[in-house]
């Protein structure tokens, strides 16, 4: 290990998160949601909300910093800090900013959040209600290219082609999500099972894509607590330490138009590589992975590219057994992820995989001691973090 | 709209750029006119459009007409009505066509007809442009359909300028002609 380096120099030591909700079904606005996830963290972490001195989140985060410094009387806000691209692709890394910021001596106690009141904004999975376009849009909108399950089919189909990946594959993914859920009464989807003839029997959204190939829509907000790692010593729950992160994109991945030349991956190609060197592990060190579910293949190229197995294995690879906790050789999304237990652009995946590392798991796989979080596959930048219990610091 | 489009109309209508960037793209298919952007220093093919070469970072770019055939790189079939305007079409496909004339740049559109029938990443296409009116705006987009015998010869993937030039030379066309192009595709 390199001086410069993050692993093992912060730690999440609080989660919190709001009851979820299907969307438009908060009886709470969205900047509320925000503020009790906040203090939910604190109070996991026992930490006195007026003194988180740091804020991070990612995409359009709605809720601004600056107000809820005010509202919730902060002494003194050193760190604000919102992630550039788009989705979910910027939530491990803004964990891992606001890790950097504790790290440096930035700041000292850093909140990672993310809000989502669909109902009161326009939902992500239908078009705008506008008249023109221009930029990227006026090559996609005019065809009805116009949500992300339009942009993120294409490539899906192409790697689906080129690697001749079966439909049975998708399926186990979308499965194991909803498997999960049914032990975890947080989840939107507890209480209804997902069977492989209702998979199968479901509409098209967008071919190669089922209705239980896409993410739902949600309501709530989740919140991290990150410090350094040595004052994650002296807080009430077992600290997660970061081993490794990791963010953006292969050689001209922002290409406009669809032209990146990385176009038919999920932009880990660069990223993982470096998400290993730094946690000083490999694929077989994990124990637990949460990946965030935009949609199923996505997840499926995600878990090729961190080398979990090839494109050519993944027939064989991806089936129910292996993704679900105690004993598959993979667990994945223990909580239900963002198809079964709530899309809160996938914060509540890092919320989950400090649960794994706790035993505090509805879904526990035993004596997880090393977890990864994989942030939305297929927007640039990607980013995705792996976390480690204490004795992994030894 | 005119009632000859692919999908209904309604859908959000293409303006360029405010800064100008892309508008010989949508001024080419005014005329019927395919463009990609093409430094004029080094010679390599740009998609979509930006204001600099970004293998020589010259600013000299500029935009070349190119044959208006390709293949398909990849597809989708889409079923949910997204937008109101798409609530009785049914099925639609959408398409990302590889020009092979173009140093493989890709493009997305819809691929007309039969919206049930299989597609197959590889099959040839070309370009069908597609004009709209609603009120006084006005534009044409760039459509593909299933290509013709005599498009297919000539639209297997060619790495290199060449490829493009001999294209327009069997079709008897100054390479530059954009009144022949216009008239290549009916």
């Amino acid at each position: 290990m390199t001086e410069r380096s993050l692993r093992g120099k912060a730690a999440i030591v609080g989660i919190g998160e709001t009851a979820y909700y299907k969307r438009g079904k908060s009886p709470d606005a969205e900047f509320k949601l925000a503020l009790k996830a906040i203090l939910a963290a604190c109070d996991d972490a026992g930490v006195d909300p007026r003194n988180i001195d740091g804020f991070a989140s990612y995409h359009n985060e709605r809720s601004d910093s600056i107000r809820i410094a005010a509202a919730l009387g902060i002494r003194e806000l050193r760190f604000s800090n919102l992630q550039w691209g788009g989705g979910g692709g910027g939530g491990s890394a803004a964990v891992g900013n606001a890790a950097a910021a504790v790290a440096a001596g930035v700041a000292d106690c850093v909140v990672v959040f993310r809000s989502l009141a669909q109902g009161e904004f326009p939902r992500y999975g239908t078009a705008a209600p506008v008249a023109t376009v221009s930029g990227e849009m006026a090559y996609a909108a005019p065809y009805g290219s116009l949500t992300p399950a339009h942009r993120f089919a294409l490539p899906a189909m192409r790697f689906m082609h080129d690697h001749r990946i079966e439909r049975k594959a998708l399926r186990a993914i979308a499965m194991a999500s909803y498997h999960h859920a049914q032990s975890n009464p947080r989840a939107v989807m507890y209480g209804r099972p997902l069977t492989e003839a209702v998979y199968d029997d479901s509409r098209w959204i967008i071919e190669p894509y089922r209705l239980y190939d896409c993410c739902m829509e949600n309501d709530g907000a989740a919140a991290v607590v990150v410090m350094s790692a040595a004052a994650a010593r002296d807080r009430p729950k077992p600290a997660a330490y970061l081993l490794g992160v990791a963010q953006g994109c292969a050689y001209r991945a922002g290409a406009r138009l669809l032209n990146s030349p990385t176009y038919a991956t999920a932009g880990f190609t660069t990223v993982a590589p470096r998400l290993y060197q730094m946690a000083g592990v490999g694929p077989d060190d994990i124990d637990v992975v949460q990946c965030y579910e935009n949609f199923t293949t996505a997840v499926l190229m995600a878990l090729v590219e961190h080398g979990f197995f090839s494109a050519e294995e993944a027939n064989e690879f991806v089936t129910l057994e292996n993704l679900t906790a105690p004993y598959g050789r993979l667990p994945l999304n223990t909580s239900g992820g963002n198809l079964a237990e709530c899309y809160m652009h996938g914060l509540e995946l890092h919320i989950e995989a400090v649960r794994q590392l706790r035993g505090e798991s509805t879904a526990q796989v035993p004596r997880a001691t090393i977890g990864m979080v994989i942030s939305a596959p297929g927007v640039a930048p990607a980013s995705s973090m792996i976390l480690g219990s204490g004795e992994t610091l030894n | 709209m005119n009632n000859a489009s692919y999908l209904p109309a309604g859908l959000p209508a293409p303006q360029p750029q405010s800064d100008g960037l892309d508008a010989p793209f949508w001024e080419g298919t005014a005329q019927r006119v395919l463009r990609v952007q093409r430094c004029r220093q080094c010679g390599t093919w740009q998609w979509g459009p930006e204001w600099l070469c970004h293998r020589c970072l010259t600013f000299d770019v500029g935009w070349e007409e190119v044959a208006p055939i390709g293949c398909v790189y990849s597809w989708a079939r889409s079923w949910h009505p997204v937008h109101p305007a798409l609530s009785n079409r049914g099925p639609y496909l959408i398409v990302l066509v590889e020009l092979p004339h173009a140093g493989g740049v890709r493009m997305l559109g819809n691929l007309l007809g039969d919206a049930t029938r299989p597609v197959a990443i590889g099959e040839a296409v070309e370009a069908v442009f597609e004009p709209h009116q609603r009120g006084d705006l006005k534009y044409v987009l760039v459509q593909w359909h299933k290509a013709t015998a005599r498009s297919r010869s000539i639209s297997e993937p060619a790495s290199t300028k060449s490829g493009r030039d001999a294209h327009f030379e069997r079709r008897g066309m100054n390479p530059t002609s954009r009144i022949a192009a216009a008239r290549w595709v009916k």
